[in-house]
């Protein structure tokens, strides 16, 4: 790439950063407080990540020269940013350079998080009109996103790590944005749910940073296309099998997407941020915050061993299952969305374990999602602001008339998360179950046995809670008439962000998987996506992703040589129609479970929510306990309370107990014994040696006392007693 | 015998002496004059360091520069000799930008006089002269002059316990200098030399000869002795139980000396005059040294969770941020020893910060429990934002100067030769999620929620205090975004100090 | 020639009576008579012996002396009594014990 390509790219994130700072200390002074400013600014990154992504991404073929879209500046003299050291004479495993790196993941997540990124700032424009911090809500916003944007251009994990954990921060202060604001109801709420979103994300973040740091300690590298090089040398000479401490460290980084990605056990935080503005739901949830767990996943792929990925895709796949089942239960209209997304990662994180075709699917998947479910979240944002801030869904219903566009762009987008054909989630989500079976066809693994079974039940019941919202909101009778006599449609920067990105839900598949000069042309390795995003060429040709899960289970038919993709020699010795069978049942399989849980869910939905043939309440009251158990989230919040939160405070009182009591009281010990002794000390003193020089001074002192009676004062006395010695002097003068 | 090449740091160093005679003899009642004599003797040595720092400083060298060689007590064969090198620049630089800070802070101590500012003057004397002396005896001597400032200041202006907590810095503090001077005395009767450049030349060829004690050897005495010295200043668990207490009684500007300067006199102490001069034996305990750094990050950070007084949270938070000082420096590699040393000047700056942070809201509310606040936010929105970047600064956030040094530590540390030391790292992850949930306990409780109407009509952060604050706020993030402005002019020290302690870099 | 005993012996009743008259007197006024009486009983000691040691004016001498001595002596003394008297508003000897101290 050229300089100026680099200087575009660098303006990516400077933007946000710059309107950032420009906004904290004078957006309150700016006309309309500034947010025109910041809109704009992310109107000119849009431009400039679609305008990069159309000259370097389209018409990207790989050839053998040139097998895969990967672009550093390290490398190809663009700007660099030595970190810690500026000297240059600093040995590289010393120091730490950045740069930008521009590959064929981060193009499409960079157009993604700038197009998604711009339309919830035009959104917010509408929605947070009014607000009591609406200029620091339009900064903070800003920095999330220039946080994001600098996450996907990184080119090492340090800096991935950097702004990963900045956007901890900033989903902390925007969840907490309510919690400074006296006229919220929920300001006690808010002010513990960034807490919560902060302190859990950060249990992953620091898991991560000891994975990067055991990384670093083999390798002496941050650089991902250096750890991907040196991963497949390790591999290579531990004879194909990934060694014990990488299975170790690519564990702790997986840590790391559990926590931002929001997987059991730690997506208690998801649901809880749900206490923040509307927009920031939508760009926490869809294209910044939870994204870059994903995004991490496809970075550090090359780096995980089997053993990882499959507990990758066994914890993808449980999170899945296990948050739709609550989405079924929520009454929030926000809540049944947060646990959707939760489902969805799960889905893309068990795709990713599966690797080959899953990898591609599961990333796939994050780029389809962040469209739709953005404006899915919009859209709830929007019926909450034409409800005056009513978020249940039992007080709403009958929308459909009183917000036409909302409830067409909310509808778009729910049969693109139900995995409706020909819209953009029904591609991902097809092609996730795809990758999922060709994985327990070619090769039967437990965890992609497991994710299956779990992927397709979760998806069945994606499209039953979707649903369910769409019919409790917008159809049937209104069931508060205030609420629905005073709704109204939103005003336009909100229905035209709408509108586009529900375009961007209808039609974003298509477009990722058209061919990318070739619109007609359509196969199964020859579309746009999979050509950008290929576990074959994704990483560089550095890597080859699968050798070392080939040899240790068999599960993936290719083999780099000489720079080209073969297949295993085993497979054509086997006669490549049974590879070919599997592949292609994978395929059909995938098609038929998708459809029929897309019309299980549907059906069950229509039945219960919009014919009203069955109560729901019938079927909840034969569940029993069960429901129960589901509607209450199967009291994690109340376990993790119980168990680590009471847990940690009370080693902290056992701890202030033992600074205050034994290591203080052992220093007070000291002293006191000291002042004791000095007490001992001081009794001896007084009483034994300075009582010795004493007694000399009462001795003399008792002599002059008994000297002292004769001595009168009396002159005439003195004389009597001078006659007296007289007398007596002579008298024994004279006897003797 | 060195050169003298220059006499700035005696410059640097005695210009303050002459504030505290200038002090004296101003009038008593005339407090504005005084300020304005302070204000100019401590702005002048910043002004200076800040000079010695981008201009006559040679990076890249790790010889002593700007030495000023004098003979003292030439009987003794004690001498004046001062210098500075990549790992002492830094602090005095930093000790000169506190003290000038420290001077409008010190508006707000109540009862404030004629004697504090001349006594504050005198503390910072004492404390550049640690930093820059290469003689055993000069540092031993300003050693002894910094801590008896200290003492009154804590003594006389501070809380309501402050004779207690006086006492026992004082006497806490004695006890490690009164180790020093045996093990000073000790090394001087065995090498004939207080030079602190020629122990550690005489340390590093083994050349002690003294005699074995107690089945132990004589380095291994002299180690402990200046180890627990200087590991009473860090402080190190479990010599901490002094630092508590002389914060929380201690008025904001003496609470912000004492732990942005302080405390990183046992961490220089270490690195400077005890590790290089018996690197023997520190290789033998390092593994010890880094348990005891661990406790210290997990253990303080645990206490600081459990305490419900602001500024007791903030000091014990000081024992947990110290101990990756102590980790960094016994992993023995170069990230590790970096990061040990850029932590001591990141801890300097963003605690101190936060100490300001809580004279703010003690000024104004008269206490500082954590229970009793809530929503100060919403009446003190510039105030909770200056506060926020303290307290994030303080907790590591990537992008903040803290972030920097602690990560340099664990990965350094994931490093050692010692392969115990992953253990240790992963333990200290623990304090690292710790200390995210302590800080943001304590904002979530001071800031955020509903707001307290007691505290409805306080006014927000003066353009004073804004004064003290934002020197050190904007040093926090320039150091998370350009570490280089710090690693580049310690490197070469840093690697001449991991030649000396028989590492193979 | 009257023997020299007879001369001893009234200079013996003398200085008896001067003692007497020291140790026994209520006023000071007489205790210095007593004194008086003491210096005289030795002149005339001295007069008798000066005759009867033969030639020589040394026992005169003396005698003049201690006239003059005893002249000095009672004024000095008489000047301490009025400061006494002054002080202590009595002449008493027994109250005057100051010296005790």
């Amino acid at each position: 790439m050229e300089l100026f390509d680099y200087k575009l790219l660098l303006a990516v994130p400077a933007i946000p950063i710059v309107g950032y700072v420009i906004q904290i200390f004078f957006g309150r002074h700016l006309p309309r407080k500034g947010d025109w400013m910041l809109t704009g600014g992310m109107f000119v990154v849009m431009c400039i990540t679609v305008y990069m992504f159309l000259t370097k991404a389209i018409g990207f073929e790989p050839s053998p020269g040139n097998a895969a879209l990967l672009h550093e500046s390290a490398k190809e003299g663009g700007p660099i940013f030595g970190w810690l050291y500026s000297s240059a004479e600093k040995a590289p495993g010393f120091n730490l350079v950045a740069g930008i790196m521009y590959d064929g993941l981060g193009a499409a997540m960079l157009m993604v998080v700038g197009v998604v990124s711009f339309f919830v700032h035009l959104f917010s424009l509408g929605y947070m009109n009014g607000d009591r911090r609406y200029h620091i809500f339009f900064a903070n916003i800003s920095l999330f996103t220039f946080a994001m944007l600098g996450l996907v251009l990184s080119d090492n994990i340090m800096f991935l790590f950097i702004f990963w954990e900045l956007m901890g921060l900033m989903s902390y202060l925007l969840i907490g944005h309510f919690a400074q604001d006296p006229d919220s109801p929920r300001i006690t709420h808010a002010a513990a749910a960034c807490k919560k979103a902060f302190l859990t994300t950060r249990v992953g973040d620091t898991c991560l940073l000891f994975g990067m740091a055991l990384f670093y300690w083999k390798f002496q590298t941050f650089q991902f296309t250096e750890l991907w090089r040196l991963s497949a040398e390790e591999v290579a000479r531990n004879g194909g099998e990934y060694p014990m401490w990488m299975t170790v460290g690519g564990f702790f980084i997986f840590g790391g997407t559990v926590g931002k990605s929001a997987q059991f056990p730690l997506h208690i935080w998801l649901p809880d941020a749900m206490e923040g503005p509307t927009p920031v739901s939508a760009m926490i949830h869809a294209a910044t915050m939870v994204a870059a767990g994903v995004f991490l996943l496809g970075r550090t792929f090359p780096m995980m061993s089997p053993e990882v990925l499959a507990i990758v895709t066994a914890v993808g796949a449980f999170t899945a299952l296990f948050a739709a089942t609550i989405g079924c239960t929520v009454n929030d209209i926000k809540g049944v969305l947060a646990y959707s997304t939760i489902s969805q990662l799960g889905f893309m994180v068990a795709a990713i374990g599966t690797g080959g075709l899953g990898l591609v699917a599961g990333l796939f998947h994050m780029v389809t999602h962040a469209f739709f479910k953005a404006c899915l979240f919009l859209s709830a944002g929007s019926v909450i602001h034409g409800c005056h801030h009513e978020q249940d869904m039992r007080k709403m219903g009958g929308l459909r008339t009183k917000m036409p566009i909302t409830f067409v762009c909310m509808t778009v987008c729910t049969l693109a998360i139900a995995g409706m054909p020909l819209f953009s989630g029904f591609f991902s989500k097809d092609r996730i179950l795809q990758g999922t079976l060709g994985n327990l066809f070619t090769q039967f693994r437990g965890a992609s046995a497991l994710s299956i079974v779990a992927l397709s039940l979760a998806a069945m019941l994606t499209t039953f809670y979707m649903f369910r919202l769409i019919f409790m909101t917008f159809f049937g009778e209104p069931r508060d008439h205030h609420i629905h006599d005073h709704a109204h449609e939103s005003p336009w920067p909100m229905t035209v962000s709408l509108m586009a990105l529900a375009a961007l839900g209808l039609f974003g598949g298509h477009f990722w998987l058209l061919h990318p000069t070739d619109p007609l042309a359509q196969g199964h390795h020859g579309t746009w996506f999979t050509q950008l995003v290929d576990w074959k060429t994704m990483y560089g040709g550095v890597f080859d992703p699968m050798a070392a899960n080939m040899i240790v289970d068999r599960y993936n038919p290719y083999h780099l040589v000489d720079g080209q993709y073969v297949l295993d020699s085993a497979i054509v010795a086997a006669g490549t129609e049974h590879y070919e069978h599997a592949v292609h049942g994978a395929h059909y399989w995938a098609l038929g479970i998708s459809l029929l849980v897309l019309s299980l869910g549907l059906f069950g939905a229509w039945l219960l929510y919009y014919k009203r043939k069955v109560d729901p309440a019938r079927i909840t009251g034969a569940l029993g306990f069960g429901y129960d158990v589901v509607r209450d989230k199967y009291y994690i919040d109340e376990a993790v309370d119980g168990s680590v939160i009471k847990g940690t405070m009370w080693l902290s009182r056992v701890q202030k107990w033992i600074d205050e009591k034994l290591v203080d009281g052992l220093v007070l010990l000291v002293g006191r014994i000291g002042k004791i002794l000095g007490y001992i000390c001081s009794w001896i003193d007084k009483y034994i040696v300075d009582g010795a020089v004493n007694w000399v001074g009462y001795t003399t002192q008792a002599f002059g006392s008994v000297a002292r009676l004769f001595q009168t004062g009396r002159i005439q006395q003195y004389i009597s007693f001078a006659v007296a010695g007289g007398i007596l002097i002579a008298a024994v003068h004279i006897l003797t | 015998m060195p050169e003298t090449t220059s006499t700035i740091l005696t410059w640097i160093t005695f210009i303050p002496f002459i504030g505290m005679v200038a002090v004296l003899c101003a009038p008593k009642q005339n407090l504005s004059l005084i300020k304005g004599i302070c204000g100019i003797a401590t702005f002048i040595p910043l002004v200076l360091a800040t000079q010695v720092y981008f201009g006559s400083f040679q990076k890249g060298t790790s010889e002593f520069q700007l030495v000023h060689f004098a003979e003292w007590i030439p009987l003794m064969k004690i001498n004046y000799h001062v210098g500075i090198d990549g790992l002492s620049l830094p602090l005095v630089w930093l000790t000169t930008l506190l003290l000038f800070i420290a001077i409008p802070a010190s508006e707000s101590v109540p009862r404030v006089s004629k004697g504090y500012y001349a006594l504050l003057m005198l503390l910072e004397v004492g404390i550049l002269g640690v930093f820059i002396s290469l003689d055993y005896f000069l540092f031993y001597v300003f050693w002894e002059v910094m801590l008896l400032p200290m003492y009154f200041l804590i003594g006389i202006w501070g809380g309501p316990r402050r004779e207690y907590a006086a006492i026992k810095f004082f006497l806490y503090t004695l006890a490690g200098s009164v180790l020093m001077l045996v093990a000073v005395i000790a090394m001087r009767l065995d090498t004939g030399t207080f030079s602190i450049p020629e122990l550690v030349r005489i340390g590093g060829e083994g050349g002690f000869t003294g005699p074995a004690l107690l089945g132990m050897k004589f380095t291994t005495w002299v180690f402990w002795f200046l180890y627990v010295a200087f590991a009473i200043k860090i402080p190190a668990f479990p010599f901490h139980t002094w630092l508590p207490d002389a914060h929380v009684e201690a008025p904001t500007p003496i609470s912000v000396i004492l732990a942005g300067i302080l405390l990183k006199l046992g961490g220089y102490g270490l690195i400077r005059a005890c590790f290089p001069i018996v690197p023997d034996a520190f290789t033998t305990f390092a593994f010890t040294l880094g348990v005891i750094g661990v406790i210290a990050i997990v253990y303080g950070a645990y206490v600081a969770l459990g305490q419900s007084d602001f500024k007791k949270m903030v000091a014990y938070s000081s024992v947990s941020h110290m101990g990756f000082v102590l980790l960094g420096m016994a992993a023995l590699t170069e990230w590790g020893m970096n990061g040990a040393a850029l932590q001591m000047f990141n801890h300097g700056t963003s605690s101190a910060a936060c100490f300001l942070v809580v004279g703010v809201i003690y000024d104004r509310a008269h206490h500082r429990d954590l229970n009793a606040f809530g929503g100060i936010a919403q009446s003190m929105p510039r105030y909770w934002a200056l506060s926020t970047v303290a307290f994030f600064a303080s907790l590591g956030l990537p992008g903040m100067a803290g972030f920097v040094s602690e990560f340099m530590t664990l990965v350094g540390s994931f490093q050692s030769a010692d392969t115990r030391f992953q253990i240790l790292v992963l333990i200290s992850c623990v304090g690292v999620v710790l200390t995210a949930a302590y800080i943001l306990w304590a904002l979530q409780r001071v800031f955020l929620g509903p707001l307290n109407e007691k505290y409805k009509d306080y006014k927000d952060i003066t353009a004073r205090e804004v004064f003290s604050l934002a020197p050190l706020l904007i040093l926090c993030i320039l150091l998370g975004v350009a570490p280089f402005l710090l690693l580049d002019w310690m490197d070469s020290s840093i690697v001449q100090l991991m030649r000396q302690l028989g590492s193979s870099i | 020639m009257i023997p020299v005993g007879a001369y001893v012996a009234v200079s013996v009743a003398l200085f008896a009576l001067g003692v007497i008259c020291i140790v026994s007197r209520r006023n000071i006024i007489y205790v210095l008579m007593g004194i008086e009486m003491i210096l005289n009983s030795a002149s005339i000691n001295f007069a008798a012996f000066g005759r009867y040691n033969g030639d020589g004016l040394e026992g005169r001498i003396f005698v003049i002396f201690i006239i003059i001595l005893a002249a000095a002596e009672a004024a000095v003394a008489l000047a301490i009594v009025l400061n006494v008297f002054h002080l202590f508003h009595t002449i008493k000897p027994s109250e005057v014990d100051l010296l005790r101290e």
